[in-house]
C-alpha cells in the first residue's frame, strides 16, 4: 500500500506547480488555459446568446398570437424592420432562422455541452487539467469569435439570415431569393464555420482527456454516466460535424464562386441564372448528416447530466448503468445512420425512405430503455428534491412526452401529413430543446458551487424558476400538437391568409402567453445566478453528498484542481445508500461512499 | 383591447412572480438565517406534493386540449390512401397515450411517493436483467408492427405507376405562387425547361413548343381534379424549394428546383361532399361566427368563409411563404370534363402572345405578366 502511495507521488510530484508563477487577470480571466475558468467563460456566453435566442421567439410569438397587430416593442427592438410597430414579414423569418442557430448550437451545443465538459472531465475522472489547456483555450475564443459574429449578422443593411436554421439552398444561396440571404448569409456561414473548428478542438481535446488522463483506479466501467455521455457526444461531434463544414464551404462556393454544388435550372426575377447540373437534395443529406446527431450531441450530455444528479439526489445507484452505457453508444452509433428521416418527402428515393424509417424507429429502443431505467432509479428512494433534482425529472418527464411523437415522424408514412408542420415543431422543441435546457439548468443548479468557490443558488427561486417553466413548457408545446395536426405550416409570418386556420388563432394566443411567463421566469433564474455568484451562501465541500471525485476538489480554485496527490478510485460513482448484509451503512452515518475510498472489510463490489 | 388585457395580465404575473420571491426570502430570513440552500424535509414534503399535482396538470392538459381542439383537426381525409394513413396514425397516437399516461404516472408518482425524509433508506437497487429484457423487447416488438404496418402503406403510396389510367398534372412553384398544367388531350406533359421560359410570348413555364405533347397542355391557377380518379403528379420550382402540401388528401411533396418529384392520390370526396360533412359544416360555421365578429371590429379580409380544398407552400421559401396557395376543387367526372374544356390550351396562349406582344410593347407585357402574379400573391 505504502509503496503504491508512494510511486504514485513520484508520478504526481512534478503536476504540482500550480502556485509557482503569478497570474495576471489577462491570463487569469481572459485567456486561461484552466478548464474550470473555460467552462464559466463558456456558461455565460451561452446563456447570454439563451438570452437573445429566447428574446426573439418571444417576439415572433408575439406575431403569431396577435398578427398584423402594432407593438412599441418590435419598433423599439427591431427598429426599420418594424414600421409603426408592425413586424415585417422577412425579419419575421430572420428572426425564425436566428433563434434556432443560437439556440441550437451556441446555447444546447456550446452552451451546455462546452461547459459541463471542461467543468467535469478533469474533476471527475481525477486529471489535473485538459490533455491541452491550449487547444482548450482556442477552442473557447473560437466559439466567442463564431458567437460575435452571429451576433453582428444582426445589423447587416439588409438583414441577418433568414432561411431557416437549415439554410437549404437555393433559398440560401441566392441574394435575390430573399435579402437576408446577402451579407447576413454570408456572416452565418462564415460563424458557423468557425464554430465548427472551434467544436471540433474541443472534442478532440475530450476524447483524448478521458482515454488518457483518468486517475489511478478509474476504469472505463467505473467513470460517471456524465463522463460516458460527454465523450460519446464528444465522438459524435467528431464524426458529424465536418460534414456540415463540408456543406457549408460548398454552399460559400456557389454563392460567392459560381460553382453548381447545390443550384440547377433557376429561373428567378426574370432571368435563367447559369447554375447547372447541382442538387438542393444533396445539401440536405450533408446538412441533416450533422444535423441529426447535432439532436443527441445536445441531447445527450443533458441526459449524462440528468445521470448523475437523479442518483446522487434519488440516494441510489443508478439503474442498469452497463444498460445506460449501452444505450448511449447504440443512441450514438443509430444517430449516425437516420438523418434521412428529415427528407422523406424531400424528393429522394423512397426506398431510402424506408430504410431511414427502420433505423429511426430503432432508435426508440435505447431512448425507452434510458427512460424505464430513470423511472426505476427513482423507485424507493429516498428523494432529495433540490431544484437540479427538480429539474432532472422534469426532463424524463419531456424526454418522454417528446420522445413519444417521434414515432409518428419517424414513421414515413405518417410523417407526410406532419412534415413542416407545428407538430414536427412541438415534437423537437419538448425532446431537444426543453429537455436539453432542463439539463442545462440542474447542471448549472448542481455544479454551481463547483463553479463559483462553494457559493450556492438559491434554492426557493430555483423552485419558482422550475415550476414555472415547467407548466409554462408544457403549456407552449402540447396544444401546438394540435395545431401541427390541423395543418399549420411551420415558419408562417401569419396564418390570416387561410380561414380554415382562423379558429387555431386562440390557441396561438394561449401559447404565447405561456411563452412570455415562462420568459419572465428565466428573469428570476438570471436574477438568482448573478447575485448568487456574489452573494450566494457558502455551502459544504461536498452539498450534495455525492460520490464522484469533483467534491473531494477545495472549493477555492487552484491550477490543478488538487493541493498534492489526485486522489484515486476504488469503486463506481453510485455507491448510495450501500449496506452490509445486516443492514447497516457501508460508512457508518453515512449513506453514500465516495469513490476514492477504499473497499472496506467483508464489502462485496457489488455494481456493474 | 385583448392585446392590453393580455399585457395587464403579464405585468401583474411579472408582479406577483417578483413579490412571490421576496416573500420567500423575507419568510426565510425569519426562520433561520443560516438555513441553508439544500433541500430539506419541509422542501422535499412540499415539492414531493407538487409533483403529483403536476401529474395532474399534464393528464389535465391532455384532456382540456382533447376535449377543445379535436374538433379544429383535419376533417376526414379525401383521398384513398387517406383513410389507411388516419387508421395508422390512430393506432399510433393509442399506443402512445397509453405509454405516456402510465410512464408519465410512475415518473411522477415516484417523485412524490419517495420523497426524501431525515433518516430514511433508500433502497440499493442497482440493476436486474429481467426488467431490463423486459423494458427492451417490449418496444422492440411495438416499434416491429408500427414499422411493419407503416412501410407497407409507404411503399403503396409512394408506388407512382400508370396503372388504371391516371390523370396527368404538373404542379409548378415559384416565389409565391402555384400553377398547375394538365396533358391536355393526350394526358402527357410537354417537355419543360427554366431555360425555355419566354415571358414576352407567354411561356411562364418554360415548355418546349417543338414538343408536339405540349401545344394541347392546359395551363391553369385553380386545380380541378376528377373524383374517383388516380392523379399523378409531377412537381416543379423554377426558384427555391418548395413543398406543394395538399393537407386533407394527406399528401405532401417538396418541389425541388432540377428536379422533377412525384406523388399520386385518388381523391375520393368532392367539394361539394365535403361541404356538408357534419364536421366541416361545423367549422365552417365556427369559423364564419368569429369572421362575422372580426368584421364588425373592422379587420379586413374577414368575408365569410366557403370550405374548399387548397394547397399550401409548406418550405420555407420567403417573404411570402405564408401565403402561397392554390384553391383545389374536387368535382365529378362531368363538371371536370366540361371545365377543362373551357380552358385554353397552351399552343392557343402562346399564339396570342405572340400575336399581340409586338417587340415595342414587350415591356408592358412584362408589366401585364407581373400584375397577375401580384394578384396571386395579395389573394
Amino acid at each position: 500500500m505504502s509503496a503504491i502511495a508512494h510511486a504514485h507521488a513520484e508520478d504526481h510530484a512534478h503536476d504540482d506547480h500550480g502556485h509557482h508563477h503569478k497570474e495576471t487577470f489577462i491570463t487569469k480571466y481572459i485567456f486561461s488555459q484552466d478548464h474550470k475558468m473555460i467552462a464559466k467563460q463558456y456558461l455565460i456566453t451561452g446563456l447570454i446568446m439563451g438570452f437573445i435566442g429566447i428574446a426573439m421567439s418571444l417576439l415572433f410569438r408575439m406575431q403569431l398570437a396577435w398578427p398584423g397587430e402594432s407593438f412599441p416593442i418590435f419598433e423599439a427592438l427591431l427598429g426599420k424592420w418594424a414600421p409603426d410597430g408592425v413586424m415585417d414579414a422577412d425579419v419575421y423569418l430572420a428572426l425564425v432562422t436566428i433563434h434556432g442557430t443560437i439556440m441550437v448550437f451556441f446555447v444546447l451545443t456550446a452552451g451546455l455541452s462546452g461547459t459541463f465538459s471542461n467543468l467535469l472531465i478533469p474533476l471527475q475522472i481525477g486529471a489535473r487539467d485538459m490533455a491541452s489547456g491550449f487547444l482548450n483555450m482556442l477552442s473557447y475564443w473560437m466559439f466567442f469569435l463564431s458567437s460575435l459574429i452571429m451576433v453582428i449578422s444582426l445589423f447587416v443593411e439588409a438583414g441577418p439570415a433568414a432561411a431557416g436554421w437549415t439554410i437549404y439552398p437555393p433559398l440560401s444561396a441566392l441574394p435575390m431569393a430573399q435579402p437576408g440571404s446577402g451579407a447576413g448569409m454570408t456572416l452565418w456561414l462564415v460563424s458557423m464555420a468557425i464554430f465548427i473548428a472551434s467544436s471540433l478542438l474541443g472534442s478532440l481535446n475530450y476524447i483524448v482527456t478521458v482515454i488518457n488522463l483518468r486517475t489511478k483506479g478509474m476504469s472505463m466501467t467505473r467513470l460517471p454516466l456524465t463522463i460516458w455521455a460527454f465523450f460519446v457526444t464528444a465522438v459524435i461531434g467528431v464524426i458529424s460535424f465536418p460534414v456540415l463544414l463540408s456543406a457549408a464551404l460548398l454552399l460559400i462556393m456557389d454563392r460567392s464562386f459560381g460553382t453548381s454544388f447545390f443550384l440547377s435550372d433557376i429561373f428567378i426575377q426574370g432571368e435563367v441564372l447559369h447554375y447547372q447540373g447541382g442538387s438542393p437534395v444533396l445539401f440536405e443529406h450533408l446538412f441533416w448528416f450533422l444535423g441529426h446527431p447535432e439532436v443527441y450531441i445536445v441531447l445527450l450530455p443533458a441526459l449524462g447530466i440528468t445521470s448523475e444528479v437523479m442518483a446522487t439526489n434519488a440516494r441510489k445507484p443508478i439503474f442498469g448503468y452497463r444498460a445506460m452505457v449501452a444505450s448511449i453508444l447504440a443512441i450514438a452509433f443509430l444517430s449516425t445512420i437516420v438523418w434521412g428521416h428529415h427528407m422523406f418527402i424531400s424528393g429522394m428515393n423512397p426506398f431510402l425512405g424506408s430504410v431511414f424509417t427502420f433505423t429511426t424507429l430503432l432508435i426508440a429502443i435505447p431512448s425507452a430503455v434510458k427512460a424505464f431505467n430513470y423511472i426505476t432509479t427513482l423507485w424507493k428512494g429516498n428523494l432529495q428534491l433540490n431544484p437540479a433534482m427538480l429539474f432532472s425529472i422534469g426532463l424524463v418527464s419531456t424526454f418522454i412526452t417528446g420522445g413519444l411523437t417521434g414515432i409518428i415522424l419517424g414513421d414515413s408514412t405518417l410523417d407526410i401529413n406532419v412534415h413542416d408542420t407545428y407538430f414536427v415543431v412541438a415534437h423537437f422543441h419538448l425532446v431537444m430543446g426543453i429537455s436539453a435546457l432542463y439539463g442545462l439548468f440542474a447542471g448549472v443548479y448542481h455544479w454551481f458551487p463547483k463553479m463559483f468557490q462553494g457559493r450556492m443558488m438559491n434554492k426557493n427561486l430555483g423552485y419558482i424558476h422550475f415550476w414555472i417553466t415547467a407548466i409554462c413548457a408544457y403549456g407552449v408545446f402540447f396544444p401546438m400538437h394540435f395545431v401541427g395536426m390541423a395543418g399549420v405550416p411551420r415558419r408562417y409570418y401569419q396564418n390570416t391568409a387561410f380561414p380554415m386556420f382562423d379558429e387555431l388563432t386562440n390557441v396561438q394566443v394561449l401559447m404565447t402567453v405561456f411563452a412570455l411567463i415562462a420568459g419572465l421566469a428565466q428573469l428570476v433564474f438570471v436574477y438568482n445566478f448573478i447575485s448568487s455568484i456574489f452573494y450566494g451562501k457558502r455551502g459544504p465541500q461536498n452539498p450534495w453528498n455525492s460520490n464522484t471525485l469533483e467534491w473531494t476538489a477545495p472549493q477555492e480554485h487552484m491550477h490543478g484542481n488538487w493541493p498534492g496527490e489526485i486522489p484515486h478510485v476504488h469503486r463506481w460513482a453510485y455507491d448510495y445508500s450501500k449496506t452490509y448484509e445486516n443492514g447497516e451503512y457501508i460508512i457508518p452515518g453515512q449513506d453514500f461512499v465516495p469513490q476514492h475510498i477504499p473497499l472496506q472489510e467483508n464489502e462485496e463490489e457489488l455494481n456493474h | 383591447m385583448t392585446t392590453l388585457l393580455v399585457l395587464t395580465v403579464l405585468v401583474l404575473v411579472a408582479i406577483a412572480i417578483w413579490q412571490l420571491t421576496k416573500i420567500f426570502e423575507l419568510s426565510q430570513l425569519r426562520v433561520d438565517a443560516s438555513r441553508s440552500e439544500i433541500a430539506d424535509d419541509s422542501d422535499n414534503r412540499t415539492n414531493g406534493y407538487l409533483l403529483f399535482g403536476f401529474l395532474i396538470f399534464i393528464y389535465g392538459i391532455t384532456i382540456f386540449s382533447f376535449a377543445k381542439y379535436t374538433k379544429v383537426l383535419l376533417p376526414e381525409a379525401a383521398s384513398a390512401h387517406g383513410d389507411e394513413y388516419d387508421t395508422l396514425m390512430w393506432v399510433s397516437f393509442a399506443v402512445i397515450f397509453f405509454v405516456q399516461t402510465i410512464t408519465q404516472a410512475l415518473l411522477h408518482y415516484f417523485g412524490y411517493k419517495y420523497r426524501g425524509e431525515k433518516g430514511k433508506k433508500a433502497l440499493f437497487y442497482a440493476d436486474n436483467d429481467r426488467l431490463e429484457f423486459i423494458w427492451t423487447i417490449i418496444p422492440v416488438i411495438v416499434l416491429a408492427g408500427l414499422i411493419i404496418s407503416g412501410l407497407y402503406y409507404w411503399t403503396n403510396i409512394m408506388d407512382i405507376n400508370d396503372e388504371d389510367d391516371p390523370l396527368v398534372v404538373e404542379l409548378y412553384a415559384q416565389q409565391f405562387n402555384w400553377t398547375a398544367r394538365y396533358g391536355g388531350e393526350d394526358n402527357v406533359l410537354g417537355d419543360a425547361s427554366v431555360r425555355l421560359i419566354d415571358i414576352n410570348r407567354a411561356n411562364v413555364l418554360g415548355l418546349d413548343e417543338s414538343d408536339p405533347n405540349a401545344s394541347d397542355d392546359v395551363i391553369v391557377k385553380e386545380l380541378h381534379l376528377p373524383v374517383g380518379r388516380k392523379v399523378n403528379f409531377y412537381m416543379r420550382s423554377q426558384d427555391v424549394l418548395h413543398s406543394a402540401y395538399m393537407p386533407h388528401f394527406r399528401a405532401q411533396m417538396n418541389c425541388v428546383p432540377g428536379m422533377i418529384t412525384q406523388f399520386s392520390f385518388t381523391p375520393t370526396i368532392t367539394t361539394e361532399e365535403m361541404r356538408l360533412n357534419p364536421d366541416v359544416v361545423e367549422k365552417v360555421k365556427r369559423t364564419n361566427a368569429l369572421r362575422a365578429q372580426w368584421a364588425a371590429e373592422g379587420r379586413p379580409d374577414s368575408d365569410p368563409w366557403e370550405f374548399d380544398y387548397v394547397l399550401l407552400c409548406n418550405k420555407i421559401c420567403g417573404k411570402s411563404h405564408y401565403n402561397m396557395q392554390l384553391k383545389i376543387i374536387v368535382e365529378t367526372e362531368e363538371e371536370y370534363n366540361q371545365w377543362i374544356q373551357e380552358q385554353t390550351t397552351f399552343a392557343e396562349t402562346v399564339t396570342v402572345a405572340n400575336t399581340t406582344a409586338q417587340p415595342e410593347t414587350s415591356d408592358e407585357a412584362i408589366t401585364a405578366v407581373t400584375e397577375t402574379e401580384a394578384v396571386v400573391v395579395n389573394e
